[in-house]
């Protein structure tokens, strides 16, 4: 797989070259050229922010749609727990998820289970590393592990190597599908419903693991028109039971339900990919030793906020909140069946994270050096308004864009030169 | 903030300290981690040298007038240069020991001045010296990028 695969892409037919995307992305990932943005793909950690932001909707991220289940025998979805709050809190998750089964699934598992799974190996991750690293920090959000890999590599070594609830989920569902009915792990389909564009990237190119079980994922956004016809068509019917997680399981949907059912009392939350870089500064800085636990995503309330949901974050938050009124433990898994499959590598990290060095102007140092200076006498000449008419984010970008042969001078519009990429310049 | 030019085959960063300023302590720190990554030096180091800038930065807001962060950069070591507008250490071998601090209580219940800022920068550094007069302070560090 391209080791820059991102699920993030444009629309370029879309794309007007406005720059608002490039405005709002947090690891100056986007470039517009020749009126049009460009995502530099090294940079980018897919969080979503540029799709939020563009008001012609050409920012979006690719996934599969219904067509691709053809492709299995048995066919199976897990839906993100986020579903579960997109919905007027009056509907029934049990009719939400009959409702995405009657597209065209043969099963519905519940990605809850995954997330309560991980709780138990998270605890017994934090009892053996949590006295010598601290703090620990979440694997959960895969925007944020890119962004520790190529922003703060000094962290990586505190990032609990555990897979994510939907990696989990898929596991756990195909090996019980193919004792049940024999499949071959090839013919049973996992699809993921996702709000989460970073997710997507994380199946098609893995953090922490060799492969995912997934096969596919579907944009929440793409299929919520049909899941609620299906709804008003369920509404009121006995549907199978689908839930079998926990209560605090279901509210690791929102910021904070994670540290909450692990019992901390000694964590930080943090939502918002600029927020978390704070916060990892201050731990790079030693300033946060005495903290246990770091819970940080990349979207605004937590996956509630994914770049691929329908609802309001904020509605949708208390969608959730009645949905947590009530307390279910779900079903029971046994602490030591959860931890032998850590050890046996199916649910914990194999693979070592590797730094990314997107900011590097050489491996030469020497090379770097001169760059370096080349950069630095041009930002004086430039006038520091970064206005982003250049078609890079700020003037430092700019000037380091154009010493990297990615712009060219000219396209500042206070060059004497200036051409502005193409604008009528009225 | 930054004033940026290069003089004798070295890259030169200042950055300007306020008193009292907290909000803005740790920007010297974060700029010269960004371009230490631009020149490709190895991460732990990039690590010491953002302690060493940031404790700095603190030791001046909270204990001085106001002051001036230099950073002088060739492509083997940073030098760091730390010079505050007084009112100057009275007993060096006492703020260099571990927990001392003459920060206010107002200060310490912000959760700074507990006392390690010097000996922190110092064990963050190849080569450590401090300069104390009536009025003004100046710590210089080098750290080397052990590249070869
Ligand atoms: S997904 Fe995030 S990191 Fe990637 S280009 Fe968009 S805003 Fe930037
Ligand atoms: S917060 Fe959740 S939805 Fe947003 S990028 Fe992270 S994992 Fe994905």
């Amino acid at each position: 797989m391209n080791k820059y695969f991102h699920s993030v892409i444009l629309d370029s037919e879309k794309c007007t070259g406005c720059t608002n995307c490039m405005q709002k992305c947090p690891t100056e990932a986007l470039r517009v050229k020749d009126k049009k943005a460009i995502i530099l793909n090294e940079r980018c950690i897919d969080c979503g922010n540029c799709i939020i932001a563009c008001p012609y909707h050409a920012q979006k991220a690719v996934a599969e749609n219904l067509d691709a289940l053809k492709n299995y025998k048995y066919k199976i979805a897990i839906p993100a727990t986020t579903l579960y709050g997109q919905f007027m809190s009056e509907v029934n998750v049990d009719t939400i998820l009959q409702s995405v089964k009657d597209l065209g699934f043969d099963y519905v598992y519940d990605e809850v289970i995954g997330s309560d799974l991980a709780r138990i190996l998270i605890k017994n991750y934090i009892k053996i590393h949590g006295n010598n690293t601290k703090p620990l920090i979440s694997s959960h959000c895969p925007s944020i592990t890119r962004l520790i890999q190529s922003k703060f590599p000094t962290l990586m070594n505190n990032i609990v190597k555990i897979e994510s609830p939907m990696e989990i989920a898929a596991r756990l569902v195909k090996l019980k599908i193919k004792e049940k009915y024999g499949y071959e792990l090839s013919e049973i389909g996992v699809f993921y419903i996702t709000p989460c564009p970073a997710k997507i990237t994380s199946i098609k190119n893995p953090i922490g693991i060799k492969k995912s079980y997934v096969d596919g994922a579907i944009s929440i956004n793409e299929i919520y028109g049909d899941i609620y016809k299906n709804i008003k068509k369920n509404r009121g019917k006995e549907t199978e039971n689908f839930m079998s997680g926990s209560t605090q399981g279901i509210e690791w949907a929102l910021a904070g339900g994670q540290s909450k059912s692990l019992n901390l009392t000694n964590y930080i939350v943090v939502d918002g990919v600029e927020n978390a870089c704070k916060i990892f500064e201050k731990i790079e800085l030693g300033k946060l030793n005495h903290i246990d636990y770091v819970e940080a995503l990349a979207c605004t309330g937590g996956c509630v906020g994914g770049a691929l949901n329908v609802e309001n974050p904020f509605v949708a938050e208390n969608n959730f909140r009645n949905l947590l009124k009530e307390n279910k433990d779900g079903i029971t898994i046994n602490e030591k069946y959860a931890i032998d499959l850590c050890k046996a590598g199916f649910v914990c990290w194999t693979e070592e994270l590797i730094p990314k060095e997107i900011d590097e102007l050489s491996s030469d140092i020497r090379i770097a050096f001169k760059k370096m200076e080349k950069i630095n006498k041009l930002v004086k000449e430039l006038p520091g308004l970064d206005c982003g008419s250049c078609g890079s984010p700020t003037c430092q970008a700019f000037a380091e864009d154009v010493v990297n042969g990615l712009s060219s001078i000219e396209f500042c519009v206070f060059s004497k030169n200036n051409d502005t990429q193409g604008y009528d310049n009225k | 903030m930054s004033l940026v030019n290069s003089e004798a085959g070295l890259i030169k960063l200042e950055y300007d300290i306020v008193q009292n300023d907290f909000s803005r302590a740790g920007e010297a720190s974060s700029n010269l981690k960004k371009v230490l990554k631009q020149l490709g030096v190895p991460h732990q180091i990039i690590r010491r040298v953002a302690i060493a800038a940031y404790e700095a930065e603190i030791n001046i807001v909270i204990h001085s007038n106001g002051g001036k962060i230099t950073a002088k950069i060739s492509p083997e070591y940073i030098v760091l240069i730390a010079k505050d507008n007084g009112p100057g250490i009275k007993d060096i071998k006492l703020a260099m020991t571990e927990g001392y601090s003459t920060a206010s209580n107002k200060v310490r219940e912000m959760g700074f001045g507990a006392g390690m800022g010097l000996p922190n920068i110092k064990r963050c550094a190849d080569v450590f010296d401090i300069q104390s007069k009536k009025d003004s302070t100046q710590v210089t560090i080098k750290i080397s990028f052990n590249l070869e």
